[in-house]
């Protein structure tokens, strides 16, 4: 559906996408994903026609954007980061502009109107001024803007941005509902709405890609290091954590054992079994069998972020892969929130 | 041409739902209404004048009365054409909404055409207004109405060159401020750039004066239909939207 071959957008001193190719398939959702200033936006309006390329090419549907702009524009539904309302309008009477001028006519787009306002759960406000909606509403207008002509594909920039997490549940839903009959391309730089919603991931930092595959095979990737984290508590109210590590070492498998931190007489390990042989039960046994309690046994999976955070800087990524998965997190979140 | 047309309305119904429509009409009404009160009763004092005294000294309600109220109608123009175009293009894109209509299947050239046609049908508006007074002395007079429709054909024609210039400045920036001001400083140079001929000959000083917009209207405020005058006017409305589009293009190169 849409095909991506060698883009690249330069301006006078910086390139904003450098080389980019790649390609989705027809009812695809594909998350884009790439820390702010990344070249996501930048990618996308080429996408739309709303910025030409400066070398490269790209397809979407089959027509070229810069040869034939008029056909992506009729087959592409577009949410760029604060959804273009008119502020003045009434929800009904802006769909209907929009469904104007991307062409539709009469019955079919009072049908329409009426499809997306209920598909996107705003027909409680269609007589409501655009401008008195709350971020939730907007944002949600917006998608329906998007969807009114029936676009084959959907390319929409951070569509969670900004709402609260309830609201992120809804649009998430109704994204992922759309996805049958569109192809969504949807950019973000929060990591689980791609693993929740999208079925392939595209991450581009500065500019470049730099990796895509689908989500699952990431997770499986993430996966591949194999440790778990192990909280021992004592029985009796004490708890020698060093007598405790050195009875995990002896744990058949058990490659190596850190001591993570203590809690009120409890402690939690990271342990490293060798490659792929199953620790856990072994790990489980003697720890009952010592006579302490185990608490909770889990694996130490990386998430989507620490790969993130390993792809897209090299500089951070010794300081997850050896950090806690806790500490990774926190650090992935906060990038993301900056 | 549908496109045109549903900008057009889309533009023509957001100057109606603000209230910039009815302050523009508003103050054109009262300007033009206090204008008009003005010239109706001096025509009058003097014609009760010249019969006292037995004169016969020809009285003309097109040359005395219409006439300097449409140049005075010129004149409100000047400084109320910034303000219905400074939006056009600035509102867009401050508000994100331009991103819409340029992913949209609409031609830049409908947009930029719808728009203009927009701030022109508001300015017939403000004519319309004005026609109302003027048709007082249609009841109550004997006007000559071919001059005046002349006349209203240079004001259209006129408000269409300051609103082409208005939209190419509303599509350089993202401050309605700046576009309506900047659009009334050249809309003002451009009306007094004939003064130079007063006094000047060179070339240079004819290349002004030929640039000036109460030149060309003259010939259409004494209800002469001058199509040298109507060329230049139709052919500066092209150059202003066509350096509109050139702007709004450059928008994607640059952004």
């Amino acid at each position: 559906m849409i095909t991506v071959q060698q883009l690249t957008k330069r301006y006078a001193r910086n390139t904003a996408v450098d080389h980019i190719s790649f390609e989705v398939g027809k009812g695809q959702i594909v998350g884009f994903l790439g820390p702010n200033g990344a070249g996501k936006t930048t990618t996308m309006r080429m996408l739309t026609c709303f910025l030409p390329p400066t070398s490269g090419e790209a397809t979407v549907a089959g027509f070229d954007v810069l040869e034939k702009p008029l056909e992506v524009k009729r087959r592409i539904g577009y949410l760029p980061e604060t959804p273009p309302l008119y502020p003045e309008m009434r929800t009904d009477e802006y769909l209907g502009f929009v469904g104007k001028i991307k062409g539709l006519r009469g019955p079919e787009l009072s049908k329409r109107i009426d499809f997306v306002l209920d598909r996107c759960a705003v027909a409680d406000v269609k007589d409501k001024v655009l401008g008195k909606l709350s971020k939730g509403y907007r944002q949600r207008v917006g998608l329906a803007q998007a969807i009114i002509h029936n676009p084959d594909v959907l390319i929409l920039d951070e569509p969670t941005a900004g709402l609260d997490p309830k609201q992120i549940n809804e649009t998430r839903d109704l994204i992922k509902s759309l996805a049958g009959d569109h192809t969504i391309i949807l950019s973000t730089h929060i990591l689980p709405e791609v693993e929740q919603t999208c079925q392939q991931v595209i991450i581009i930092n500065k500019g470049k890609l730099v990796a895509t595959d689908s989500v699952n095979n990431l997770q499986n990737r993430a996966r591949g290091a194999g440790s778990v984290l192990v909280e021992v508590a004592g029985r009796n109210g004490v708890l020698e954590f060093a007598q405790v590590q050195r009875r995990l070492e002896q744990v058949p498998g058990v490659s190596r054992v850190q001591f993570k931190h203590a809690g009120d007489n409890r402690s939690t390990f990271e342990v490293e079994g060798k490659s792929d042989r199953a620790i856990r039960g072994d790990l489980a046994r003697a720890i009952v069998e010592s006579g302490w309690d185990l608490n909770e046994l889990r694996t130490a999976a990386i998430s989507l972020e620490e790969i993130f955070l390993q792809l897209t800087s090299s500089d951070e990524a010794n300081a997850v892969s050896s950090g806690s998965t806790t500490n990774g997190t926190e650090a992935a979140s906060s990038e993301a929130k900056g | 041409m549908r496109n045109v047309w549903i900008i057009c309305r889309k533009e023509l119904s957001s100057y109606f739902v603000s209230p910039i429509a009815y302050i523009l009409l508003a103050i054109f009404a009262i300007v033009f209404g206090y204008f008009f009160w003005n010239s109706v009763g001096y025509f009058i004092f003097a014609g009760m004048e010249a019969q006292m005294r037995g004169s016969m000294f020809p009285m003309n309600i097109n040359e005395q009365v219409i006439r300097p109220l449409i140049s005075n109608v010129a004149v409100i123009g000047l400084f109320l054409i910034p303000l219905i175009s400074m939006r056009l293009f600035a509102e867009e894109k401050r508000a994100g909404t331009f991103e819409l209509l340029a992913t949209s299947p609409v031609r830049d050239l409908a947009v930029i055409f719808g728009k203009w046609l927009a701030a022109v049908l508001l300015y017939g508006g403000m004519l319309l207004v004005s026609a109302i007074n003027f048709a007082w002395l249609f009841r109550y007079g004997n006007p000559d109405w071919k001059p005046l429709a002349i006349a209203y054909l240079g004001l259209f024609l006129q408000a269409g060159f300051m609103l082409a210039i208005g939209t190419f400045i509303s599509s350089l920036t993202r401050n309605q401020i700046i576009a309506g001001a900047v659009t009334f400083a050249v809309c003002l140079l451009l009306w007094v750039l004939g003064w130079v001929s007063e006094y000047d000959s060179t070339p240079v000083a004819r290349v002004m004066s030929y640039l000036s917009i109460p030149l060309h209207f003259e010939s259409f405020e004494k209800g002469l239909l001058s199509l040298k005058d109507a060329v230049f006017f139709v052919s500066a409305i092209f150059l202003g939207l066509f350096l509109t589009s050139r702007s709004i293009e450059s928008l994607r190169w640059r952004s």
